[in-house]
């Protein structure tokens, strides 16, 4: 049996490259031995990513692209479809958890110094990933032609109307017609199904190849390759991926997996953050809602949409809202060149650091906040404060993480 | 198309959270919500036949889903099938839209999903808060939903409540009493009302018992699923140190 079996393989390594491949990416990759919790989420967004995939598939089976059927559709879907109340679910919370994985994964890169060389590829990479989500969210939210979808899409488009003298071309390229209609909404379904996943798995896939090319950095920031065993030439603090790591990945599965259930099963709305209750009201063009907000994970950046009230510079409030908007979002791509810091983990950076992030993380979560709220002029000048302290830590960071107080980074990992 | 860019980024900045809570911003009264109490689910799903269809469609859902609340073909046929249609038809209203639109100004709103946008609590408060309002086209009024375009079809068995306003220094409070009483006592009609908004939930989302059973075994089988997954991975992690 097992010769048979090896027979195969040897059949096919002769015609591709399988064993040497699995050996690359799984049994002979070596990943540092000190992984903690963070380092889930890499896997959990590729479990995500499928999930969407799969369920996006039988969704699509179902769903009508088309402006006076798309929300009976999905309540169709909802009803008499077998299990495609489970299947709508797991795509609705599969969104929000893809955002909630990325958020972290991405967080885990700031604090231990993953954009920084050799891995500014590799993060720029996973930046245009975010952007890829960040539309696929987009395009998806508008699919069941709701209230919310319609509105929501609305301000979103006109957006890129407030872009001066090509805007409004723009925005009626991008519609297809001069308002929101059935046009866009069968563009945005294209985008959403066809379009916007292929370029997303291309890009998930040379993300990996990126990492497997200099290898995975870790909680102390230690590059593991400079320390080999000279008679293997394997790095004496690394350990294969596979099995090590593929275990170790299905406990976070696993406990991940009981987190989404536990949505999908007994909360599937999550309080109207996951599902907004004026969703389930079907578009009307005439009646404009009286509130607009965007789901959850969009919202910081709605925040600091709204919160230029004045025009200055000779630009005036509402393009600076769009440029501050964009600007939040894509001052990422800057991090490895932004951050001068000798040592790249945070167990070893100095106190300016660790406020500097501290007070990012409070101010991400305060925007948030913000965006589902209505502004007043409290909450208004709290979003301006917000947003000066989002964007200080990004462009104070050459001149605070220079002189920032750091501890020497050790040779090898610690126990 | 300036014009409706400027609009749009003026009505954002003005947009209000809230419209979770009655316009009104009245407090709203707890529905009582118990989807799994199959007696309450037909009691209210005959008022709604009854009652509601006329006007209102609910025309994402089929007649016959309601076996899951214990009926059978037979007397979905007899006791929910108004107008002559198929049993496995979509719940749609008997008046046109058009008739709607010329007879309360809007066409009245389809109500499969009504209790997930405005919420039980809501409906259940609204449904109660009718007041006589000669000021109307209607001639009645609401506390909740102000000039609602829906008169009080309810009025028989509730009777005519009226407004009343007390003017203090924190501003005017409104309540209502009761002017001429109805066909049934008062804790009767908040029954009533209660068994219609229950079955408005389950309207809402008709798998939601499925899904909150299934959900229970799936986390049984993810509990046991951790334990295994652990003991795997410490297995093969005893030799890293």
């Amino acid at each position: 049996m097992s010769n048979l079996f090896n027979s195969m393989i040897g059949w096919i390594d002769k015609r591709f490259p399988l064993t040497s491949n699995w050996k690359a990416h799984l049994s002979e990759y070596y990943a540092p031995k000190n992984f903690n919790f963070w380092y889930f989420f890499g896997s959990l967004a590729l479990l995500v990513l499928v999930n969407q995939l799969l369920t996006g598939i039988f969704l699509t089976m179902n769903y009508k692209p088309d402006a006076s059927q798309a929300f009976a559709s999905v309540e169709y879907i909802m009803r008499d479809v077998d299990y495609g109340w489970l299947i709508r679910y797991m795509h609705s919370t599969g969104a929000s958890m893809f955002f909630v994985v990325v958020y972290l994964h991405m967080f885990r890169g700031m604090m231990y110094g993953s954009y920084r060389k050799p891995r500014e590829l590799l993060w720029l990479v996973g930046m245009c990933i975010f952007f890829v989500l960040m539309s696929l969210a987009f395009t998806g939210y508008i699919l069941p032609w709701g209230q919310m979808s319609y509105w929501g899409a609305q301000v979103i488009v006109s957006m890129f109307g407030a872009i001066p003298s090509v805007g409004e071309i723009l925005q009626q390229w991008l519609l297809g017609d001069f308002t929101l209609s059935d046009a866009a909404l069968n563009r945005f379904f294209a985008y959403h199904v066809v379009t916007l996943p292929l370029i997303l798995l291309v890009l998930v896939f040379v993300h990996i190849l990126a990492l497997h090319e200099t290898g995975s950095n870790n909680p102390d920031g230690v590059e593991i390759k400079e320390n080999k065993n000279p008679a293997t030439g394997i790095p004496v603090d690394g350990i294969p991926f596979h099995p090590y790591y593929t275990v170790k990945d299905i406990v976070g599965v696993v406990v991940f997996l009981m987190v989404f259930c536990g949505i999908i099963f007994f909360a599937p709305e999550m309080g109207g953050y996951f599902l907004e209750y004026n969703n389930f009201i079907p578009a009307n063009t005439l009646q404009t809602p009286d509130h607009i907000a965007p789901v959850w994970y969009f919202t910081p950046y709605y925040s600091m949409l709204r919160a230029v009230t004045v025009n200055f510079l000779g630009i005036d409030a509402k393009l600076w809202g769009v440029i501050l908007m964009a600007g939040s979002v894509v001052i990422f791509c800057f991090l490895p060149w932004l951050d001068r810091s000798p040592v790249k983990s945070i167990r070893y950076k100095g106190p300016f650091f660790k406020i500097a992030l501290t007070l990012f993380v409070i101010s991400f979560f305060v925007l948030g906040w913000l965006g589902t709220k209505s502004p007043t002029p409290l909450y208004t000048l709290l979003a301006q404060i917000f947003t000066v302290i989002y964007f200080a830590f990004f462009i104070l960071m050459p001149w605070y993480s220079k002189i920032d107080k750091t501890k020497p980074e050790p040779k090898r990992l610690k126990e | 198309m300036k014009k409706i860019t400027i609009t749009l980024l003026i009505l954002l900045s003005m947009t209000s959270f809230g419209a979770m809570a009655g316009e009104s911003g009245m407090p709203l009264d707890k529905a009582p919500v118990d989807i799994t109490d199959n007696a309450s689910l037909k009691r209210g799903a005959e008022t709604f036949v009854n009652y509601c269809l006329t006007c209102h469609g609910a025309s994402y859902m089929r007649y016959n889903r309601h076996r899951d609340i214990g009926y059978t073909n037979e007397e979905i046929l007899e006791k929910m099938v108004l107008t002559g249609q198929k049993v496995g038809d979509l719940m749609q209203s008997a008046m046109r839209k058009k008739e709607g639109e010329e007879w309360f100004g809007v066409v009245p709103p389809d109500l499969s999903v009504i209790a997930r946008s405005r919420g039980a609590d809501w409906l259940y408060t609204y449904l109660r808060a009718f007041y006589r309002d000669d000021s109307t086209g209607t001639g009645w009024n609401n506390l909740v939903f102000d000039r609602a375009a829906m008169p009080h079809v309810l009025y028989e068995l509730q009777g005519e409540q009226k407004l009343v306003v007390k003017t203090s220094e924190k501003g005017d409070q409104k309540s209502l009493v009761l002017d001429k009483p109805g066909q049934l006592s008062k804790a009767d009609f908040d029954k009533f009302v209660g068994d219609l908004v229950n079955y408005l939930v389950y309207l809402g989302e008709p798998h939601a018992n499925e899904r909150k059973k299934l959900g229970i075994e799936v986390m049984i089988f993810l509990l046991g699923f951790l334990g295994l997954a652990y003991l795997l991975k410490k297995e093969y992690w005893k030799d890293i140190h």
